[in-house]
């Protein structure tokens, strides 16, 4: 961590691209430097490339899996590479019902992100925006909003999502319920941390001192400041949104069995496993791994070049 | 006199929760009961009263240390969650030490050679140690140690002996082979928090004028690392730890049911598919009770062992 800006400006005369010297905006700068680590370059890649698989599911998958016409019993667990009865090969097997195991993942992949990444999006902006009024407003809504925040905190989040599940029952709306009301709370704190620093510098008591509205002045002046902490803690919640959810749906709270995510396929190969039927519960298990951890990845990476302290 | 507010508040809204899932009497009786029945059964749960009355009388019993009998086995909830809770709690401990004894090494590792490649593998690692999800790394060491290898078992806890009134498995062969796969399941979710606070305060006390003193003093490294740094990195690791024990509780319903390891957290689950109330709701007080407790320990202890948190502990 020495000569991390040195370095920057290294990679950005040697850089890849010829148009890097010319200008060195704070875009590109911040490029140059995440594009340091081959491995976070690599991690990117695969978040794009699994957001495309989620998006383009019903073209990419070889077989619908929810359409029961061709779901047949009699192609129940089949090992790897077999031919199913309609003619397809079931290249990653299929499962206990006969369904075609990489169709099942790649949808499976789409609500793990429907779920992880919607729920996600509303706890941001549910969060932020509690944390920059508490940051902003200070006083009594401060300690209110905050008091709050340091009660969820101090229990985990699977607990307090197990007690939401338990109480509304099973279903994708229900579990992305429970996944806001477990998330927004770290949002909150991070802008609020880091926005009671801004407000103390100049450029907010210039525009305090302008007359501004205040709404301008917290999210057109305050907001754009700190976002950083917000892109990382938002990458890092998603991940852990995806694998919260991927939990509950093991223990038979988070989604029902009609609307499978990569959690819900793992608890039907977990029947399986003692039989030796392997692959039901390992590969949906694999790509949530390479989901989580490449956005974990990613995430990590954005806190090392967002974050100033370590840029000396 | 938070932690009391903090209680109350959540035996509220613990009980309105559980409150509002669906009736348990349809899951306690025939389908072909008479009415007559019904409401009998209804009256006998005192589940015929309203809402506010059945939480009065909720409180009211809970304060004198009832927590309700459970529906489906008819005995009081605590003594079922209590009866459970040494598996638990077991698990949790031997998850915590096992984190421990293998986190600080690698950490202090990481952090004494932060560039080597050894330090960079460890710390990617860790990523992935947090990134796992438990319950899927918990099906595949049953699948290699229990169904390909055949060396551990994969349920249960095995015989228990006696220890101090508890009934614990750590004592026999027997029980270690059962205890070994879930503690380890449920160590990898705490190892990675342990290795990057030991590599964060190794990197801290490293650069600390004591140890330079120390250092210039012609202290051996060794010793330096085993007695000067540890020493001040295992206040935080520990207060950490600590508070997350109540974490590594609630968690162990995720190892519990894939090892199908007889803990409260199992019985957790099973009470929410049976809508075993007065379970659900003991389950969750004795929780917030736990983690409440804990958290004021770790506040108390945490003055008491840096006196610099006494002083800046004003909130401005």
């Amino acid at each position: 961590m020495t000569t991390l800006n040195d370095a920057a400006t290294d990679s950005l005369e040697h850089g890849a691209t010829a148009k890097a010297v010319a200008v060195e905006t704070p875009f590109r700068r911040f490029l140059a430097d995440y594009c340091e680590s081959k491995l976070s370059v690599v991690s990117f890649g695969v978040v794009v490339g699994i957001l495309l698989i989620a998006i383009f599911a019903p073209w990419l998958a070889p077989t619908d899996p929810y359409d029961l016409s061709t779901v047949t019993v009699q192609d129940k667990t089949l090992p790897l590479g077999a031919v199913m009865g309609s003619g397809q090969i079931a290249y990653l097997g299929t499962d206990g019902a006969g369904r075609d195991m990489l169709s099942a993942i790649i949808y499976g992949l789409r609500i793990s992100l429907i779920v992880g990444v919607g729920s996600g999006v509303v706890a941001l902006l549910i969060g932020v925006s509690l944390g920059l009024i508490a940051a902003y407003a200070g006083g009594k809504v401060d300690t209110l909003i905050m008091r709050l925040v340091d009660i969820q905190l101090s229990f985990p989040a699977i607990l307090i999502a197990l007690v939401l599940l338990a109480t509304l029952g099973k279903g994708i709306d229900k579990t992305i319920i429970a996944l806001i009301v477990v998330q927004w709370a770290y949002y909150a704190r991070t802008v609020r941390g880091s926005a009671l620093v801004e407000r103390r510098k100049e450029y907010i008591e210039s525009a305090i001192c302008l007359a501004l509205p205040k709404r301008r002045i917290v999210f057109s002046h305050l907001l754009p400041n700190v976002l950083a902490p917000i892109i990382v803690v938002g990458t890092m919640q998603t991940a852990h949104a995806i694998s919260l959810e991927a939990t509950l749906s093991f223990l038979g709270l988070g989604l029902p069995q009609t609307e499978p995510s990569l959690g819900s396929l793992i608890a039907k190969g977990f029947d399986y496993v003692h039989s030796g039927h392997y692959w039901i519960s390992t590969y949906p298990g694999i790509a949530l791994l390479l989901t989580i951890v490449s956005i974990n990845l990613v995430g990590d990476r954005l806190r090392d070049v967002l974050n100033p302290r370590l840029q000396k | 006199m938070q932690a009391a507010g903090v209680v109350f508040l959540m035996s509220l809204l613990v009980f309105s929760g559980v409150f509002l899932i669906g009736d348990p009497v349809e899951m306690l009786i025939a389908e072909d009961a008479e009415e007559s029945d019904r409401e009998m059964v209804k009256r006998n749960l005192g589940l015929d009263q309203p809402y506010y009355v059945q939480y009065l009388r909720f409180v009211a019993a809970a304060l004198r240390g009832n927590l309700g009998d459970s529906f489906v086995f008819e005995e009081p909830a605590l003594l079922l969650i209590l009866d459970r809770m040494p598996a638990t709690f077991e698990l949790a401990i031997f998850a915590l030490l096992l984190a421990i004894v293998i986190g600080i090494p690698l950490g202090m590792w990481a952090g004494l050679k932060p560039e080597s490649i050894s330090a960079r593998t460890i710390m990617t690692s860790s990523i992935l140690g947090f990134s796992l999800p438990t319950f899927w790394v918990g099906i595949m060491m049953i699948m290699l140690f229990a169904v390909v290898l055949g060396w551990l078992p994969s349920t249960g806890r095995g015989p228990t002996q006696s220890f101090l009134g508890l009934q614990v498995s750590f004592l026999s062969m027997e029980g270690w082979s059962h205890l070994i796969l879930p503690a380890v399941n449920l160590a990898l979710f705490k190892l990675s928090l342990v290795i990057r606070l030991a590599r964060a305060g190794t990197r801290e006390v490293m650069h600390q004028d004591y140890i330079k003193f120390a250092r210039a003093k012609g202290v051996s490294r060794s010793r330096i690392i085993l007695v000067h740094v540890l020493k001040n990195i295992l206040i935080p690791v520990v207060t950490v730890l600590g508070l997350e024990f109540g974490g590594l509780v609630a968690f162990s319903v995720v190892t519990e049911t894939v090892f199908a390891w007889p803990g409260m957290g199992r019985l957790l689950i099973e009470s929410i598919s049976t809508l075993d109330r007065p379970v659900i709701v003991a389950y969750l007080m004795i929780i917030v009770l736990l983690f409440v407790l804990i958290n004021l320990v770790v506040d108390v202890l945490y003055s008491v062992l840096d006196p610099r948190v006494r002083l800046t502990d004003v909130k401005g």
